[in-house]
């Protein structure tokens, strides 16, 4: 693939003014399906350095960005080439908050229909926001719908 | 390589998944099977001991593959998932769409 030469770029800064052991992590990605997984190796990364071993949150946090991921990059941007995706996280001792921001139109999350709904069952896509509220501890979005902030407890 | 393919004794073909399945690569297992089907498979195992984290893309692919197999006259099984992963077909209720066993030797056993 074209690009796995190429690299994601992390600004990383240390967060005294909301936690002394603190850290910001910032990166923005290409609107191309195949930089999610390597995008979600760099937060998941980053996010569990220096902190015991957690492999259900590893878990919970892969699958929880990447669903944020795709959807930023297929139904947000579209795939369009000149949009980014943005990607924040803050990394606190007891919690780590992860944004991901699309260039998209937005969408109202309270209009996704319920994939466990029986007309649904059978459907092969619209499982993906049911999954991240799931697995996540605290799930927002901006007025706007292109943004998600989700936060997942260390604990 | 995300996916590892074989042909066991009784005809089934079992493709192993090896890393993630999510949306970059569910194309790949799609194209895969659907050959299989084509050249006249009829039995299926996707095996995901060797498998990382799936996401609701490869959920779907999976959903939409067990259809087509279904309607071809054969049945496409899985195997090797671990209690993360498995907790994502229980959360999503597809437990109950498919024939989930715990290692590919079971799977295969009454195939």
């Amino acid at each position: 693939m074209a690009t796995a030469a190429l690299q994601l770029v992390v600004r990383r800064s240390v967060l005294p003014e909301v936690s002394p052991a603190g850290a910001r992590v910032h990166f923005t990605m290409p609107s191309e399906i195949g930089w999610i997984e390597q995008a979600v190796n760099l937060i998941a990364r980053h996010c569990l350095a220096g902190v015991p071993a957690n492999a259900r949150l590893r878990f919970r946090l892969q699958v929880a960005v990447a669903e944020a991921l795709a959807n930023a990059v297929v139904r947000g941007n579209r795939e369009d080439p000149a949009k980014a995706v943005s990607v924040d996280a803050e990394l606190h001792p007891d919690v780590v908050v992860i944004t991901v921001t699309d260039e998209g139109d937005g969408f109202d999350p309270a209009r996704v229909p319920d994939p466990l709904a029986p007309d649904q069952m059978a459907e092969t896509c619209g499982r993906g926001l049911f999954l991240i509220r799931k697995l996540v501890d605290d799930v927002r979005f901006n007025e706007r719908g292109t943004s998600i902030c989700m936060t997942f407890s260390r604990r | 390589m995300s996916f590892q393919v074989s042909r066991d004794d009784g005809g089934v073909t079992v493709v192993r998944v090896e890393g993630q399945l999510i949306v970059g690569n569910r194309q790949e297992l799609k194209d895969l099977l659907g050959a299989a089907l084509d050249a006249g498979d009829r039995k299926f195992l996707i095996d995901f001991a060797g498998a990382g984290y799936i996401d609701s893309s490869g959920l779907g692919a999976l959903v939409g593959l067990s259809r087509r197999v279904r309607e071809a006259g054969g049945e496409l099984r899985l195997s090797g998932l671990n209690e993360d992963l498995r907790s994502l077909f229980e959360l999503t209720k597809l437990d109950t769409l498919f024939a989930i066993a715990d290692t590919p030797e079971q799977a295969l056993a009454n195939f």
